[in-house]
């Protein structure tokens, strides 16, 4: 069960492995943005190239990307259908009520379709390649300048790599009190609506309550082993920006160039 | 030379109305294996959280390692202090195992490049090097509890406080965790308290301190204190194995030896009763 939310993480020991987690992110974001200046099929024909080259780079095997477009197959199509029946322009082929089928409605269907599998591609590419807590790191890092206007940078990040240490562990402890509740004749995913949040009822107290002994006896340890407050403290986990970063931000950078000279093709 | 020194000790929670602890006084030896045993509330955790600053007593006088326990001091007191609590995974903090060791080093701002070295030494040390990049999900209960000893025995404190540290182990992590501590003790002399209702690593301890309801009932080496057999029960101990074998020889009528006696030296005291007849 501990593999559902973030162990998505694959360790290798690849170029994109290797990379700093702050590169990642910052190119994941960038590569978000520069979807939205993608206006005809070369410049998709470019990102996509972008895309392969980068999961090509990272040696993952291409099952894990199709998993991450799956759950949420249904948004996309629903999304893809709205553009389809409700833009139009363009010769038009078909027409009923509201809806109509035109040339530009199946040419941004195709476009918001292919947005969706770059972005779900390069965001699974950074989960896949980085440690949960890597990303937690990069953060930190990235949020820095943050602290200027008072956001306590450093907490937030313990906070985060905390939390991420203790999701398998309330999923362990979730699995067992279900155990427990169906030992007892609680039927879990059955009946109604309201049987199922009555069943979620019995699953939920128990876990809260733990989970608040937990973090007392978290905080009183913390304190014991000297923790006060996110001051001062050295850092153990240092990451370092090397060539391979600065050439991947390049490699990005040119395909914005080519990328703003394709738009007016 | 005493390590602790507790004079007139008073302090009780917020929110209750009677004294945890009323004029107490308790001093420990430099070097010493103080256990500290005592049925369930009788004031075990709160007394060592009051050494260890994380509670402040109402009045009274706590020095540890020569310093006075005073809001400004008390972080100096707790460099010198490591606690192992109970619950394993509840006092994991980092998100695998060489982090974890390295929280303390951390919060103590120890340079990277000393902490890499002191993560090692202490990983080696309890054994646990070659998991240093497990999370701990996949790590075992005693594992674990190796994983804060090493947490520790990075910081160099001078005393270790186990608040019943091994109670949540099974026999096995349980013997690796009490085999460490044995060795920090003879070793390297470190003062070692450990809050027990487990004979056996009470009988570990050099000096055993009987708490019931914020008091001392008993405080004497643990062969005395284990030597009255049934009212081990009452203070919170289940009777040892040798003392149980000895209640049963009794009512065989064969005669015993009146002092606690060890595995061992039950062992030895059996194949010479043997030898004799
Ligand atoms: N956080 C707390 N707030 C209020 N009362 C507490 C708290 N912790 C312990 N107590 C009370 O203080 C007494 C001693 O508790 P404790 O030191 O935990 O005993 P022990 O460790 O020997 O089992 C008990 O009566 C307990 O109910
Ligand atoms: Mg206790």
């Amino acid at each position: 069960m501990g593999k559902v939310l973030l162990g998505r993480y694959v360790p290798g020991d690849s170029i994109v492995h290797r990379m700093d987690p702050r590169a990642k992110l910052i190119l994941s974001f960038f590569f978000i943005v520069i979807i939205f200046l993608a206006n005809n099929w070369q410049s998709y024909v470019l990102l996509f190239a972008l895309t392969i080259g980068s999961i090509l780079a990272a040696r993952v095997n291409f099952a894990f990307f199709i998993k991450g477009v799956r759950p949420l197959i249904w948004l996309i199509l629903f999304t893809v259908l709205l553009q389809i029946f409700f833009s139009s322009g363009g010769t038009v082929f078909w027409r009923w009520g509201p809806f109509n089928l035109s040339y530009y409605g199946l040419i941004n269907g195709a476009y918001v379709f292919c947005r969706f599998v770059l972005i779900i591609f390069m965001s699974t590419l950074l989960t896949l390649t980085t440690a949960p807590l890597a990303i937690a790191d990069a953060l930190e890092k990235l949020m820095m300048p943050l602290k200027k206007i008072k956001v306590p940078v450093y907490e937030i990040s313990l906070m985060l790599s905390i939390a991420l240490r203790f999701v398998p562990t309330l999923m362990d402890e979730t699995a067992k009190i279900m155990n427990a509740q169906r030992s007892r004749g609680v039927n879990f995913g059955e009946g109604s609506i309201m049987q199922q949040i009555k069943a979620v009822v019995p699953l939920l107290v128990p876990l809260f309550v733990s989970s608040f002994n937990r973090a007392e006896d978290l905080a009183t340890a913390m304190e014991a082993r000297g923790y006060r407050g996110g001051e001062g403290r050295t850092k153990y986990r240092v990451h370092y920006w090397q060539t391979g970063d600065t050439a991947g931000c390049a490699v990005f950078v040119i395909v914005l160039i080519i990328l703003l000279f394709l738009r007016h093709w | 030379m005493d390590i602790v020194e507790i004079k007139n000790l008073t302090f009780k929670y917020p929110q209750q109305e009677v004294q945890n602890f009323n004029n107490f006084n308790l001093k420990i030896k430099k070097g010493e294996w103080l256990a500290i045993i005592g049925h369930n509330g009788s004031g075990k955790s709160t007394l060592v959280r009051l050494i260890d600053g994380l509670l402040a007593p109402e009045s009274g006088e706590i020095t540890v390692s020569g310093i006075k326990l005073t809001p400004e001091s008390v972080w100096d007191v707790r460099s010198k202090i490591g606690m192992v609590f109970q619950n394993p995974d509840n006092q994991f903090v980092g998100a695998n195992v060489e982090d974890d060791v390295a929280f303390g080093l951390e919060n103590a701002a120890i340079p990277r490049e000393e902490m890499l070295i002191r993560v090692r030494q202490a990983l080696e040390r309890v054994g646990m090097w070659e998991f240093a990049d497990h999370e701990p999900v996949r790590l075992s209960g005693g594992q674990k509890q190796r994983v804060a000893l090493a947490g520790i025995i990075a910081l160099k404190p001078e005393i270790i406080i186990l608040d019943e540290a091994t109670s949540m182990l099974d026999p096995e992590g349980r013997q690796s965790v009490l085999e460490i501590i044995r060795e920090l003790n003879q070793v390297e002399h470190l003062t070692v308290i450990s809050i027990t209702h487990d004979i056996d690593e009470a009988s570990n301890a050099q000096r055993v301190v009987v708490l019931d309801d914020g008091k001392i009932v008993q405080d004497d080496i643990p062969a005395k204190i284990f030597s009255h057999g049934a009212s081990l029960v009452k203070i919170g101990l289940e009777p040892p194995f040798s003392e149980k074998l000895k209640e049963e020889l009794i009512k065989q009528e064969i005669k015993v030896p009146d002092e606690y006696l060890t595995k061992e030296g039950m062992v030895d005291w059996l194949w010479q009763l043997f030898s004799k007849q």
